[in-house]
């Protein structure tokens, strides 16, 4: 479903993908991926956005299954719009595993 | 004691190479995802939301101790101290790293474990009764006829690459706990005129398309056993919709060529098959029926187990509801439900698992089986023995007295770990067992079947519960969809839709004013939710769902 969102500057969009050799969840970011997503490049452009989307096809040697999907613009960085892709950022609600114990030690180490 | 370690095992260590080949390939660039994606399908390996998912195959549910520890070791050194028991008696490993996953499989091997077909479109783990060879209303184990068609099917070229996924169910009870009727194939054991066969179902399946299966055929003597169920999948294999994902399953084929057009094509197909089967089929099955004799039982007194129901409440009320009846005087089966009110339908941490192990080896026949409604039995059990067994299981956290109550949910694993799903169904289960719990009314319910699903696919059997819950996406937000009337076992029936869905945090209060009134309108304590609701009929429980609103 998401995989044909075209971004705007009205509703621009991030693109994310798995980590192939953790499997951990990823974005594009500057310079590579990032396991953080308020890091994430936010896209506004659709001709950007796709020739970014194609780029990170080429890397398959690094993620698996990239995809655009729409983002807001935050205070700290781009959120998501849609429940999968927050759940996707915080982790599972039944444990606090994943994602969620990074940000936590990143945020101690502050 | 039987052995349920398949002889194949340098079959497995050598498909377990095979898969470290892949992902050395994959890694270093010379397969693309597009190339090692089917071939980590074939190895049980998903690409979820959060992670990868490894899924293993535990045959018809059925696993030694020494396979239960070797799960809690993987659990401990490649997850996070779980894994997930799932409806189809398999367990999941949610966090493993591809790179890890080749060493997974080569300790799998080691005990005789794998995960190949746990995924793609081919022959499905086969399931059964988790009482099977124990329970008092079985007549035959079918343990020996599921083994049969585990071993014809690994591996079997010609359906590798079916039209979709296949799945097998078969029974040997008087009461149908392994849901024949909705499966792709199921079977009954049944006798006629003195000789062993079975009544044959085919079409059956959950999903986006739910249907009871149909009876194909009445009586199919066991000597015939896999020429008729090639000739059911060959016949599928070839007639089934490729040109459409969610027609491909073969009850959609059953239901449009209709089941006397293809009951015909099929048993013209069985006679050229059986002519190719020239009776290894047979020394296997004598093979397997060694290997699941039963064990050697004990005759002792059960005085003291007695003794301890007449002193100790809690004991009793556990006995009551988690034991089944065997058919040994003296025995039961013990349902360990991982369940607990908050916990994770289905999880099991490795301390948990070892546990089981042991409790096997000590006091259970060393068998331990999984059931698809995500809980463990001990098929075997002395009452004698079942203090001490309670007492341990105490310790562990899993001696919660809920088999068969509002709280023993199958829910899967949904959004929190899915990546098909459009919603969570984890925390729904969560809220619904602790709310139960905290109001006191699960033991004046009674016996209730709430399921589960995150999504169409229905992987939590919503279709066959008496209460159904589907989680769904609706316009950017969780809702969920609430079918009643569902049957998976005394009578099988789909659950109807009762209305409109509601969002998350309606869910605990709708299910609680329907099971409010359930508990006005049942005839007597001894009436189920489900008997109520085939005798009143939906209109009650949907005027509870969905009240008058109030006006002032």
């Amino acid at each position: 479903m998401s995989k044909a969102f075209v971004p705007t500057a009205a509703k621009p969009g991030v693109i994310t993908a798995n980590d192939l050799r953790e499997g951990h969840n990823v974005w594009m970011c500057e310079d590579g991926w990032t396991a953080d997503p308020a890091q994430a490049t936010l896209f506004e452009d659709e001709a950007i956005a796709n020739l970014a989307l194609l780029k990170a096809v080429g890397q398959s040697n690094i993620v698996v299954g990239p995809y655009l999907v729409e983002a807001r613009r935050g205070p700290n960085g781009p959120e998501p719009t849609h429940f999968r892709e927050a759940f996707r950022q915080r982790g599972p609600s039944n444990y606090f595993h994943g994602i969620q114990t990074a940000k936590q030690a990143e945020a101690s180490n502050v | 004691m039987f052995d349920v370690r398949p002889v194949e095992t340098d079959y497995v260590r050598h498909r377990a190479a095979q898969f470290r080949a892949q992902v050395e390939r994959r890694l270093d660039g010379s397969l693309t995802e597009d190339e090692f994606r089917p071939l980590r399908l074939m190895n049980g390996v998903y690409l979820q939301l959060h992670a990868y998912m490894l899924r293993i195959a535990i045959p018809y549910g059925t696993i030694s101790p020494d396979q239960m520890r070797m799960l809690a070791h993987l659990a401990e050194t490649y997850d996070k101290g779980y894994g997930h028991w799932t409806t189809r008696q398999n367990i999941q490993f949610n966090w493993p790293r591809l790179v890890d996953i080749p060493d997974m499989l080569d300790k799998l091997a080691s005990v005789g474990m794998h995960a190949i077909q746990t995924s793609g479109n081919t022959i499905r783990n086969v399931t059964t009764d988790a009482f099977a060879g124990a329970a008092a209303d079985e007549w035959m184990d079918p343990r020996p006829y599921a083994e049969l068609l585990r071993s014809w099917s690994t591996d079997h070229a010609e359906f590798q690459f079916l039209p979709r996924k296949f799945k097998i169910a078969i029974t040997g009870a008087a009461r149908d706990r392994a849901l024949v009727a909705a499966h792709d194939i199921g079977l009954r054991l049944i006798q006629k005129d003195g000789q062993t066969g079975f009544e044959v179902w085919v079409g059956g399946g959950l999903g986006r398309t739910p249907m009871l299966g149909k009876v194909i055929r009445d009586f199919l003597p066991e000597a015939d056993l896999l020429a008729y169920i090639e000739a059911i999948i060959s016949t599928y294999n070839l007639s089934g919709r490729r040109d459409n994902k969610y027609k491909a399953r073969i009850k959609i084929t059953v239901h449009e060529r209709g089941l006397d057009v293809f009951k015909a094509e099929v048993e013209e197909e069985f006679l050229n098959r059986r002519r190719d089967f020239h009776g290894a089929d047979r020394e296997a099955l004598a093979i397997f029926r060694d290997r699941f004799a039963a064990p050697a039982f004990r005759n002792a007194p059960v005085d003291g187990y007695e003794a301890e129901r007449a002193r100790n409440g809690a004991f009793r009320s556990w006995t009551d509801t988690n034991l089944h009846p065997h058919k040994v005087d003296g025995y039961a089966s013990v349902i360990v439900t991982f369940k607990t009110p908050g916990e994770t339908p289905g999880d099991a941490s490795a301390d948990q698992m070892r546990l089981l192990a042991d409790l096997a080896e000590r006091y259970g026949h060393a068998d331990l089986r999984i059931s698809h409604d995500q809980n463990v039995v001990l098929p075997h059990v002395h009452k004698s023995d079942l203090p001490a067994v309670y007492a341990a299981l105490q310790g562990a956290g899993l001696a919660t007295a809920n088999a068969g109550l509002t709280s023993d949910i199958i829910a899967c694993p949904g959004m929190d770990y899915c990546t098909l799903a459009t919603a969570r169904s984890i925390p729904i289960a969560q809220e619904i067992a602790t709310h139960f719990k905290n109001n006191g009314l699960e033991d004046e319910i009674g016996k209730l079947n709430i399921r589960i699903s995150g999504c169409i696919n229905a992987c939590g059997h919503h279709h066959l519960g008496h209460i159904g819950i589907l989680g769904l996406d609706r316009a950017g937000v969780e809702n969920y969809q609430i079918t009643l009337g569902g049957d998976g076992y005394d009578i099988p029936a789909i659950g109807e839709r009762a209305g409109a869905g509601f969002p998350y945090d309606q869910v605990v209060p709708a299910i609680d004013r329907l099971l409010r009134a359930y508990l006005e309108v049942r005839a007597d304590a001894s009436e189920r939710f489900i008997d109520a609701y085939r005798r009143l009929g939906p209109a009650p429980f949907k005027a509870a769902l969905y009240p008058e609103p109030a006006h002032a």
